[in-house]
């Protein structure tokens, strides 16, 4: 996602004058995630219309733990503070405090990343295959599509911080650490909501 | 494609190119001609020719499969094609016509047009409309593959469930369907992105929203539309994908599943595709009949904002397409009135274009025929829309002919007219030369009394019961006198070839005018909007200068003022002139982005990984492999190429030094 946006204006044309003021970067940033914000509601409504149809298999009170999925939860939340922390070094220009960061935020995710397979794992000793149910379809449907968006961000985040290191970056480095933040804060609030509606409110 | 405009005064030197390496592996395409020029362009301008050249190949393809369907039911018990044949028919020319002509041809004219407009030298994200392009080829290729490989979707275009499923569907053509309209769905919301921040952050000095041109606004309504519709039908197809490959239920009933669940999604986003698909066609006769009735637009503000409400309450009244399910009362009241509703904005609109044209001195080229076509049949279809809004009259209708009658008459006389309006404008703009008239004349009317001969009988023949997407009818159930099936089937059938040889006069025309048609001047309309203001074609940096505005339609109120005595708009500058004059004061060192290899390479990429969904893991690593490759040299190459990669000095020593961007 990281595009370098391009003025093909005219004389010594620096990039960031617009007419909104607001760099195409992040514009198209906030659109792709105003976007992702359907797929998740369309995702959600699907999993609470199924989540009582249990069928034979275990039904979601039986098989939540909702202290572990709180920890991981908590940990996820973490990262989005690195996150900050690391938008904010990368604005001062501090190269090796934004790598630093960059590297904790990406730590914390793959350790939600980890809590999440442990979790699948253990529901499906529990008997809560993919296709158990519809409960089951739509549970692992939702939190895969999740687990897959932050698992794209770890990659994101890894790559920023290779591309940083390398100085290979092509455009404004605190803008491109940005909008990794951008998309990292979004997975992390549809994690809430997530958490919230599919956890914490009994089927 | 020119990386580095001199001005035009200087002797044309072509940059030489000593490329470097962006990953180390491939290095950054140069040339400027041959078919790499193409594959390899971020040029919107060359990215819309093919998307053009695509978009008219399928509706050639889906065409012939209307022919098909025409000629199965010309006569009572068809023969032509069997019950699975015709299924897979009637799907893939819908899917065809709606995700691989009407909407890549809307985005060719978005693509071309919406910078022009603006005011600005290319797209906000050049390489991602690359990327745009590719992708909707490879899902065009991926929904026709399933062809050759098993039979194509048969489910109808809204596949509904329990359609959709193995038992009814058993050929992998609906698993080659969800994975072609993902892929296809991920160029529109590309697009989409790309085109909403070009207009939002790329206009011209001057060109504040309320003067912006009306195709542009339209145009960004609908972009607005498919950025918050497309997620919901990506929704849809990944349950659908999870149901055929990986053992989900999420439809089946037998299984506990709601197919209606399904039909929820699909509509909430067919309905806003319904207006993604004629919004383009309303702005480009917005564009077409002032210039030819010599007038300004009646009532700008009310064109734009209907336009923008038509977007807005598009998005409350998707299950009127549902009102046979037994929704309740209370929901069908709602989605009834708030489809009534709609009709007001619409309605405002079509009083706008007449009054626009009300005394004008109009000028009956084949751009303004197509123009006050689609004012006329969108018409008829806007009115058989308002009956199906009447809940109880829908429920009779529902999946008759007249259904088929109403989409067809918006769809075709509406989007469709508007496109071939925009062709007749625009293609001295696109190719420098003026499509011929008289074949023109010969499309238009040819096209006009066919389709109302394929269309209109429809109305007839559902209002008399006859179903949709049934592969025969008899002869024992076909009625008497004026409401005989068989007269009508056969008007309608007879309708569609004649229909078919105007899109032939169309065809005929585009060779014609290659080999014979006159060169266009700067300004052959007398044209109002800015994309006027430079050559036809125009350079690969589309403006000379950019252009400062100060009016809605700034390339008008640069020719002409008005004489505060008689209230009479005066002559006083000639577009040749003016697009001259932009020449003569040309910017230096204009920096446009370089070709790149990437677009492409990531669109095949994912194409891969779609199939790997049907042929299994190792081949969806391979797709894995390829994205991530061409996703690190995307990120890796600076869009615009850095001095390094230009050798500068020409012959004489007259250019200028480069100057660097982000």
């Amino acid at each position: 996602m990281a595009d370098v946006a391009v003025h093909a204006d005219h004389g010594s044309g620096h990039g960031h004058h617009s007419s909104t003021g607001l760099s195409n970067n992040k514009l198209a940033m906030w659109l792709f995630l105003g976007s992702e914000c359907l797929l998740f509601g369309g995702l959600i409504s699907t999993y609470m219309l199924y989540r009582g149809r249990v069928s034979d298999g275990p039904h979601p009170s039986a098989i939540y733990d909702i202290p572990f999925t709180s920890v991981s939860s908590f940990v996820l939340l973490m990262s989005s503070l690195t996150m900050v922390l690391a938008v904010s070094s990368a604005q001062r220009n501090d190269d090796s405090k934004t790598n630093l960061w960059l590297t904790v935020t990406a730590l914390l995710g793959s350790t939600f990343i980890g809590g999440q397979v442990y979790e699948f794992t253990a529901f499906y000793r529990e008997g809560l295959g993919f296709s158990t149910s519809l409960f089951g379809s739509s549970f692992y449907t939702l939190t895969g599509f999740h687990g897959v968006h932050v698992s794209v961000g770890v990659i994101l985040l890894l790559s920023t911080m290779g591309i940083i290191r390398k100085n290979r970056i092509t455009g404004n480095k605190a803008e491109v650490v940005e909008m990794v933040g951008l998309y990292w804060h979004f997975v992390d609030i549809v994690w809430i909501v997530i958490f919230t509606l599919v956890y914490l409110i009994p089927a | 494609m020119a990386i580095i405009e001199r001005p035009s005064s200087a002797p044309a030197v072509p940059a030489v190119a000593t490329p470097s390496s962006s990953l180390g592996a491939l290095k950054r395409p140069m040339m400027e001609t041959g078919w790499k020029s193409w594959l390899f362009t971020v040029d919107h301008k060359k990215i819309v020719i093919m998307y053009g050249v695509v978009a008219m190949f399928f509706f050639i393809v889906g065409g012939v499969e209307a022919l098909l369907i025409r000629l199965q039911l010309a006569l009572p018990d068809g023969k032509i094609l069997n019950a699975d044949v015709y299924n897979q028919m009637f799907t893939m020319h819908a899917t065809t016509m709606i995700f691989l002509f009407a909407m890549p041809m809307a985005a060719a004219f978005a693509n071309y047009f919406l910078p022009l407009q603006i005011g600005a030298r290319d797209v906000a994200f050049p390489r991602l409309n690359a990327l745009s392009l590719w992708l909707l080829v490879i899902g065009g290729i991926v929904l026709n593959l399933a062809w050759f490989l098993g039979g194509a979707a048969d489910g109808g275009w809204f596949m509904y469930a329990p359609n959709s499923g193995p038992v009814f569907s058993p050929s992998n053509g609906v698993d080659f369907w969800t994975i072609g309209l993902q892929i296809a769905g991920i160029a529109s919301l590309i697009g989409s992105i790309n085109l909403i921040v070009t207009v939002l952050n790329m206009r011209a000095p001057g060109m504040t929203f309320m003067k912006m041109p009306v195709f542009t606004w339209m145009i960004l309504v609908v972009q607005f539309l498919l950025v918050f519709s497309l997620p919901v039908i990506t929704v849809a197809l990944v349950l659908l994908m999870f149901q055929r490959e990986y053992g989900a239920t999420f439809f089946d009933a037998a299984a506990g599943g709601d197919p209606l669940l399904w039909q929820h999604l699909f509509w909430i986003f067919g309905h806003p595709e319904v207006y993604v698909l004629i919004l383009p066609g309303f702005g480009i006769i917005s564009e077409v009949l002032p210039t030819f009735s010599r007038k300004p637009l009646f009532g700008y503000p009310f064109v734009v904002f209907s336009g923008a409400s038509i977007g807005l309450v598009g998005f409350g009244v998707w299950a009127h397409h549902m009102f046979a399910t037994g929704l309740g009362p209370v929901s069908v009241a709602v989605f009834s009135i708030a489809t009534m509703a709609i009709a007001i904005p619409t309605g405002v609109k079509i009083f706008n274009w007449l009054l626009t044209m009300w005394g004008g001195k109009i000028w009956y080229t084949t751009a303004m025929k197509f123009a006050i076509g689609l004012v006329l049949l969108f018409t008829v279809g806007g009115l058989s829309g308002v009956t199906h809004s009447v809940a109880p009259s829908d429920t009779q209708q529902t999946d008759t002919y007249y259904i088929v009658a109403h989409f067809h008459y918006v769809l075709f006389g509406g989007m469709v007219f508007g496109l071939f309006a925009g062709f007749y404008d625009w293609w001295p703009k696109v190719f420098g030369r003026l499509l011929n008239e008289k074949l023109g004349s010969w499309n238009f009317w040819l096209m006009f009394f066919g389709m109302n001969l394929t269309f209109g009988p429809m109305h007839i023949l559902g209002l008399q019961g006859q179903p949709r997407r049934m592969y025969v009818w008899t002869e024992a159930r076909a009625g008497e006198g004026l409401f005989n099936l068989a007269f009508w089937n056969m008007v309608a059938s007879i309708g569609s070839f004649i229909l078919t040889a105007g899109v032939l006069a169309f065809l005929i025309n585009i060779v014609y005018t290659a080999k014979k048609g006159p060169k266009a001047g700067a300004d052959p309309w007398d044209a109002r909007t800015l994309e006027w203001l430079t050559t036809n074609p125009p350079k690969p940096h589309n403006f000379d200068r950019v252009p400062v505005v100060h009016h809605l339609d700034e390339f008008f109120h640069r020719k002409y003022e008005e004489d505060t005595a008689t209230h009479t708009m005066r002559r006083i500058a000639d577009g040749e002139d003016l697009v001259r004059a932009e020449e003569a004061a040309a910017d230096t060192d204009i920096h446009l982005p370089g070709p790149s290899y990437w677009p492409l390479m990531l669109a095949s990429g994912i194409g891969i990984l779609g199939l790997g969904t049907i042929y299994g893991v190792p081949v969806m690593v391979v797709g894995v492999v390829v994205l991530l490759l061409a996703s690190y040299g995307w990120v890796l190459e600076p869009s615009v190429p850095d001095a390094s990669e230009i050798d500068p000095p020409s012959p004489d020593g007259s250019t200028k030094e480069i100057a660097s961007l982000g």
